[in-house]
């Protein structure tokens, strides 16, 4: 595991790693698990649930190329579902899984997605409020 | 049989997994009993409407010249394994030609006429036409010689990440092919069945129109259709689906 601080390039400006988690919040504003499950939810949004499966009725097949999000919480902290939603490549440089809140190596991104994360740093805030609800034990 | 051949068998059959695992799957082997029913039948195929077109076209005299396809080609069962051979590196343009790029250079160059506009029912029928010709034969693209190069940077571009959500082609369609991705199966990603009927669509469409989706899914700068990287790109498709079948004109969800 990283002992030190851990600074992101680009990154540096937008937050600081701990180990393998953020622990502190992006934001001022606590996240809302109900804007959140929006977020986690929202196949445009958060693009999540195309990947994960987990507790959403409405995705009636569920996905099969990530970890099922059930039990998030009792596996992970918020900061290191922080990192996992930020930027996933801190923790394994070989994921597929997009950075929500890095622009860091990007190439040929879209003219309407430039200059932008895929994520606010409020949207990230109110995904982690909600994943830190799906605990099973 | 022998220990020995028992053997032999073995390690043949070990031979054999790597590459049975790898095994190339078109696109219809992935869709649903329904989708694959539509494509089976020509009748409940949609993409005959455009087929229908394409016949229409292919003997109407226009520009210039005054000549139909016909007027050259003959009858459109003389296209037998063309589309096959498509997309092929022109050396004299120095670049990947499409089918679709390859009957507006006999529009503008001997037919004296203007060129079909991408994705019109006019050219989607016509290269539907010419790509049912080669239905049932095995995808063979020359990779050789001067096309090598196209083929690599066409291969370069499919692994490259790309885009604010950071995938490549690759990703997906070698590495995750088969998982189910939002409900649905990931195919390989082949482009042995264009144009095709999309039922996502409700219409007909290139193949320069899927990997635009593609493209636009994970949030990347599509790619121009006079682009040359759009001609490697498609070539470098093809040489991945070798000896798979034509299956013009397909049909997917």
């Amino acid at each position: 595991m990283i002992a030190a601080v851990v600074a992101l390039p680009a990154a540096a400006a937008a937050f600081q790693v701990v180990g393998d988690a953020i622990p502190a919040p992006l934001t001022d504003v606590a996240g809302d698990p109900v804007r959140g499950r929006a977020v986690v939810a929202g196949r445009q949004v958060g693009t999540c649930v195309l990947c994960h499966a987990g507790p959403f009725p409405e995705e009636r097949l569920p996905a099969t190329i990530a970890p099922d999000l059930r039990g998030v919480a009792d596996r992970l902290s918020a900061g290191q579902i922080r990192l996992r939603l930020a930027d996933p490549r801190v923790v394994n440089p070989d994921t597929v899984m997009p950075a929500y809140f890095s622009q860091e190596g990007l190439v040929r991104v879209g003219r309407a997605w430039q200059g932008r994360t895929a994520l606010t740093a409020q949207q990230i805030e109110d995904a982690v409020a909600f994943l830190m609800t799906l605990k099973e034990e | 049989m022998s220990t020995s051949a028992w053997c032999r068998a073995l390690v043949l059959l070990l031979a054999a997994l790597p590459a049975a695992a790898q095994e190339r799957r078109s696109g219809y082997d992935d869709a649903g009993p329904q989708v694959r029913a539509m494509q089976d039948d020509d009748m409940a195929n949609p993409a005959f409407l455009w087929v229908q077109q394409g016949e229409v076209l292919w003997e109407r005299r226009v520009g210039e010249a005054g000549k139909s396809c016909a007027d050259c080609h003959g009858a459109v069962s003389e296209m037998r394994g063309v589309a096959a051979r498509f997309p092929e590196f022109d050396a004299a343009r120095g670049r990947v030609v499409t089918l679709e790029q390859r009957v507006n250079v006999c529009r503008t160059d001997f037919q004296g006429a203007p060129a079909l506009a991408p994705e019109s029912d006019a050219l989607l029928g016509i290269t539907a036409l010419v790509g049912l010709q080669s239905r049932g034969m095995p995808v063979a693209v020359e990779v050789s010689g001067a096309a090598a190069e196209a083929v690599a940077r066409g291969e370069a571009f499919f692994r490259l990440r790309q885009g604010q959500l950071n995938l490549s082609c690759a990703q997906c369609h070698d590495q995750l092919a088969g998982q189910s991705l939002a409900g649905s199966r990931i195919p390989q990603g082949h482009p042995n069945g264009y144009p095709i009927y999309r039922l996502e669509w409700q219409g007909m469409g290139s193949l320069h129109r899927r990997l635009r989706a593609c493209l636009v899914g994970v949030r990347a700068e599509p790619l121009g259709r006079d682009d040359a990287l759009l001609g490697d790109l498609e070539l470098y498709l093809a040489a991945r689906a070798a000896g798979l079948k034509v299956e013009t004109p397909g049909v997917r969800p």
